[in-house]
């Protein structure tokens, strides 16, 4: 309703701009690393003949603009290559990768809305007290211990000899182990997400309540006689979720960085590890097909945080005229 | 309901408000400071009071301990109040919500923040209907789309769905009103209604609160700072200093018999448009509420006090039984023997000025939001023609006031013309010299040349730098001066805006906002300026700060012999202090002429509108306005012609709409210079309107 298809050809040009900025730097990197594909193909003791004819083969000899265009055409028209590590076609690792990880970041993201919203909401409106204190103050614990602390934690005690109620790590899709199963390998990796993530957002929606709650129009609000209820969940909760949505497409950035980490400690095979996996190997095309997923990903993240804005505050409106 | 003679038996009329001497304490970290110390008040049915003061008076906690919405560490340490003779102080949670809204219903004074953004109005009103009244939602709806056209909000059934940012700041304050009014409350608490809003705006909204007392049987308290708004719609005032209550009575008496020397001295600090004469500002300042010390809580700054009105209690006195008006004075009838009065001032027309002209601007434009490659891409919109083709001459040793409302461009104008802005278009000279075209070293010396004086103290000042250094830094930039020569032209500059000298070491937070500026303006003064701006140099400052600060700026004027471009809303603070005023709409100029000739016919049609809007400390005058009707256009798209077309009383049709008038001059008796951008002659710019 607020946003005007002239502010989305807008934006999507500007996403592309970013994409395509994105791609020469992941192209510029993978290939400027020491030693070339041909060499890493044909392994360490290749003779510089057999490189050099692999090198044509492949574009190498060719210009860099030349290169990258054709990778990127190639790219663009569903070509990814084939991984040289797993020898099969990137697209498909990628997409079977891609989903596993897809499954830990939208259960973490649900989790952490449902958590931290309404804890920052009822440390807001017990402003100062020891409820307030309470909330902020467990929630900074999960903050300051880093994942692989808090996971490896989790690990020893719900995977370990004394509880052993989930797995220590792997991965069993639907199909295979049914649902249980599936969602036992994913309780610990999105509980230590989760715990990790819960603060930055608890805080932010407590700070923006807080503020929100001592405005100019809540005090309208209570004068007209409305019961507390109203004002904080009718007048309030409204405007305090803004910067709320914003952060948590942004946070979707640093779930990527946390999932990485986390499929490692876990040994979930999630597009995390992929990319771990292949920087050691230099597996040059999946890295480059991974990380341009990502920051597709993260710039439509920060589009949809935006439409949604729109709809939660009417003052802002994309590209329409001012009134 | 009205009262053209005051009710000399007061006991035949319901008292709905009883305040027996109230006393409300803010705990802060620095002691216990006493907002209120025993106030009284009382209000009948029907009856409009008014409660005026200056900021730390206690006003608005007055308000809100009506309502009982104290801040945290507010505490009634003392007194009742009694609403329809029942203690409303620690009422249970539901009687209270009950009562707000139902019974006290309160007018907030922001409207921009006061209604809750990411609702629809419509709904905002109605919800205080589900709440206090047994209605369906249809019916609440019905019932909300009519309070809002008993507030004259046009289209109800439109309007309702807008949501508060798409609505102007004088029809959110009646989206408040009406909330107030929804479900007819017997109280109803005003606080500061009309400021922040323009003065067209500000008539429109006191217009339909005295017709609302008319219709509604509701008893108003109307807090403001404003004694004209009081003396416009008010039946008796309260007088708030300090938190006390110095005089209270029916607002005629306490406008032409004041029995208080601070009523005397705030009356005497304001400007008037009807009269020249001298500012009377009121010596000192506020005391720390913190520790009140005994005696009379004005007696360090008031011109009568002797030695018995600074010890002991000081009594609320009766000067007039019939009326009921009282004062909390041991001298009031040596003051109402010989009240302060200010003089006249003698006409200074032309007595300083000189016609050379200092600074001349020609066919000036200031956009904003050209166009970015995106847009050319995309389409994207106008710009904001924020000044649009102003001519303006500044003559050494004069004052030009330049009013206009807000959004008209006039502080755009002010900061191009000292090039703190790029001009767009149009030719701006100083001096006989093209400012646009001055090299670095002429731009140096224009910038000691050419000063400004912000209207916010509060943020034109850096406040990590000391009082004394900020006012050696433009003396180090654009003077040629030693150390020793800086720091003894800092004293001399403290000494002359009245501040002490130890002042040199103090911070800015350490300054009350009308010291802060004397600051600004010592610091615009440093280098000798020939110029300055002075954009809204007053409005941010209570009444007798504010005359203190505008005789500081005539005293400099002379002794400095600059020329002065002072930006003003404020019709009667401009004709003060001006030789000639222009006046602006949307961008151009519409009128400029001597400040004898604006303030008489004939006049531009949007001149005579808001004269005709300015409120009047005369509570006699009967309400004569020009009302403008719509809103001003949007500068991204101004109306094609006249600019002013679409809101004038006198519009003539196809000639306004499509030929853009010409700045025309009006012949004068006394060789006044006098302009009008307008189609009309000069007999129907200078004819009584029919309305």
């Amino acid at each position: 309703m607020h946003v005007s298809n002239r502010y989305l050809a807008k934006r999507l040009v500007y996403i592309i701009l970013n994409l395509i900025l994105i791609s020469i730097i992941v192209f510029g990197i993978t290939t400027v690393l020491p030693g070339n594909a041909a060499e890493t193909i044909l392994g360490r003791y290749a003779t510089p003949e057999k490189v050099s004819t692999l090198e044509r083969e492949l574009g190498l000899d060719q210009p860099i603009y030349i290169q990258y265009i054709d990778w990127l055409s190639s790219f663009l028209t569903g070509s990814w290559g084939t991984s040289f590590q797993h020898n099969r076609p990137v697209f498909d690792l990628i997409v079977t990768r891609g989903a596993r990880s897809l499954y830990l970041a939208v259960i973490t993201l649900a989790t952490i809305t449902s958590i931290s919203i309404p804890l920052g909401i009822i440390a807001a409106v017990y402003h100062d007290s020891k409820i307030d204190f309470g909330i902020t103050g467990v929630s900074y614990l999960g903050i300051s211990v880093p994942e692989f602390v808090t996971g490896t934690g989790l690990l020893v005690v719900f995977a370990g000899p004394v509880f052993g109620v989930f797995p220590a790590g792997g991965y069993t899709s639907i199909s295979d182990g049914g649902i249980r199963q599936w969602l036992s390998h994913i309780v610990l990796p999105v509980t230590t997400l989760t715990i990790l993530s819960i603060a930055h957002l608890m805080r932010l929606t407590r700070t923006e309540m807080v503020d929100i709650l001592k405005s100019d129009y809540i005090r309208t609000a209570r004068l007209k006689g409305l019961d507390e209820k109203t004002v904080v969940l009718k007048h309030a909760v409204r405007n305090g979720l803004m910067p709320t949505v914003t952060l948590l497409a942004m946070s979707l950035g640093s779930l990527m960085g946390g999932i990485v980490v986390v499929e490692e400690v876990f040994a979930y095979p999630g597009l995390g590890r992929l990319i771990v996996d292949s920087v050691t190997h230099r597996d040059v095309p999946v890295l480059q097909a991974s990380i341009l997923l990502v920051a597709f990903v993260y710039t439509f993240a920060n589009l949809a945080a935006d439409i949604v804005y729109t709809y939660l505050n009417p003052r802002i409106s994309y590209g329409g005229s001012a009134r | 309901m009205s009262h053209e003679s005051y009710p000399t038996d007061r006991k035949n009329w319901n008292s709905i408000l009883e305040v027996d001497s109230l006393s409300v304490t803010y705990e802060t970290p620095t002691g216990g400071v006493q907002a209120l110390r025993d106030v009284s008040l009382s209000l009948e049915t029907g009856e409009t009071v008014g409660i005026v003061g200056e900021s730390g008076s206690g006003k608005s906690t007055l308000a809100l301990s009506l309502l009982q919405y104290l801040d945290d560490n507010g505490q009634v340490t003392n007194g009742s109040i009694q609403f329809k003779d029942r203690e409303i102080q620690n009422l249970p949670k539901v009687e209270l919500q009950n009562l707000r809204g139902k019974q006290i219903a309160h007018v907030p004074q922001d409207p921009n923040t006061s209604l809750n953004p990411s609702l629809c109005v419509g709904e905002q009103i109605s919800e205080t209907i589900r709440e206090h009244e047994d209605v369906t939602n249809q019916e609440a709806r019905e019932r909300m789309h009519e309070i809002l056209k008993t507030v004259r909000i046009g289209d109800p059934e439109y309007n309702a769905e807008r949501y508060p940012h798409e609505l102007s700041g004088g029809m959110q304050q009646r989206v408040l009103i009406a909330m107030a009014l929804s479900c007819n409350p017997e109280l109803l608490i005003l606080d500061e209604p009309t400021t922040g809003l323009d003065v067209t705006t500000q008539a429109k909204i006191l217009d339909l609160i005295q017709e609302l007392k008319d219709s509604f049987d509701t008893a108003i308290i109307l807090i403001t700072h404003d004694l004209s708004v009081i003396a416009e719609t008010c039946d008796r005032v309260t007088i708030l200093y300090a938190g006390e209550v110095m005089e209270q009575g029916p607002v005629t008496e306490i406008f032409n018999n004041p029995a208080n020397p601070y009523t005397q001295g705030l009356l005497a600090a304001i400007p008037r448009v009807k009269e020249d004469r001298k500012l009377n500002p009121i010596p000192g300042k506020i005391p720390d509420l913190t520790e009140i010390s005994d005696g009379c809580i004005f007696a360090e700054r008031c011109e009568f006090s002797e030695r018995d009105c600074k010890s002991g209690e000081i009594t609320t006195e009766v000067v007039d039984e019939r009326t009921n008006h009282q004062t909390r004075c041991r001298r009031w009838s040596d003051a109402i023997e010989d009240p302060i009065e200010p003089d006249i001032e003698p006409d200074r027309s032309s007595a300083s000025t000189s016609s050379e002209e200092l600074l001349k601007a020609e066919d000036v434009k200031k956009y904003f939001g050209e166009n970015s490659f995106f847009d050319q891409i995309f389409g994207g919109e106008p710009p904001v023609k924020a000044v649009d083709g102003v001519d303006l001459t500044v003559n050494k040793g004069e004052t030009l006031g330049l009013v206009g409302e807000s959004g008209c461009g006039k502080s755009t104008l002010g900061s191009t013309l000292l090039k703190l802005l790029d001009i767009t278009d149009g030719e701006i000279t100083f001096n006989g010299e093209n400012i646009n075209s001055l090299d670095s070293s002429g731009l140096q010396e224009f910038r000691s040349n050419a000063q400004i004086v912000f209207q916010n103290p509060h943020s034109s000042l850096n406040p990590r730098k000391r009082v004394g250094n900020q006012l050696k830094r433009p003396l180090k930039l654009l003077t040629d001066s030693n150390n020793d020569e800086r720091h003894e032209r800092m004293s001399e500059l403290l000494d002359q805006v009245g501040l002490d000298s130890n002042y040199a070491s103090r911070y800015p937070h350490e300054l009350s906002g009308g010291e802060k500026q004397r600051v600004a303006i010592a610091r615009a003064f440093a280098a000798q300026p020939a110029f300055i701006v002075l954009d809204e140099p007053v409005s941010s400052l209570d009444v007798s700060v504010q005359a203190t600060i505008l005789n500081l700026l005539s005293m400099l004027r002379e002794e400095y012999n600059s020329s002065y471009l002072f930006i003003s809303h404020d019709l009667s603070v401009v004709k003060h202090i001006s030789d000639r005023i222009a006046v602006m709409y949307l961008g151009e100029i519409v009128e400029v002429g001597s400040q004898k000739s604006i303030f008489e016919p004939p006049y531009h049609p949007y001149t005579r509108a808001l004269l005709s809007a300015n409120p009047d400390l005369d509570p006699n005058r009967e309400s004569d306005r020009v009302q403008l009707e719509g809103n001003v256009p949007s500068p991204r798209d101004p109306p094609s012609g006249c600019p002013f077309h679409t809101r004038c009383p006198q519009y003539m049709g196809a000639k306004c709409e499509h030929q853009e008038p010409e700045l025309k001059t009006i012949e004068t008796d006394d060789g006044d210079t006098h302009q009008i951008a307008c189609h009309l002659d000069e007999e129907e710019l200078a004819d009584e309107i029919s309305r």
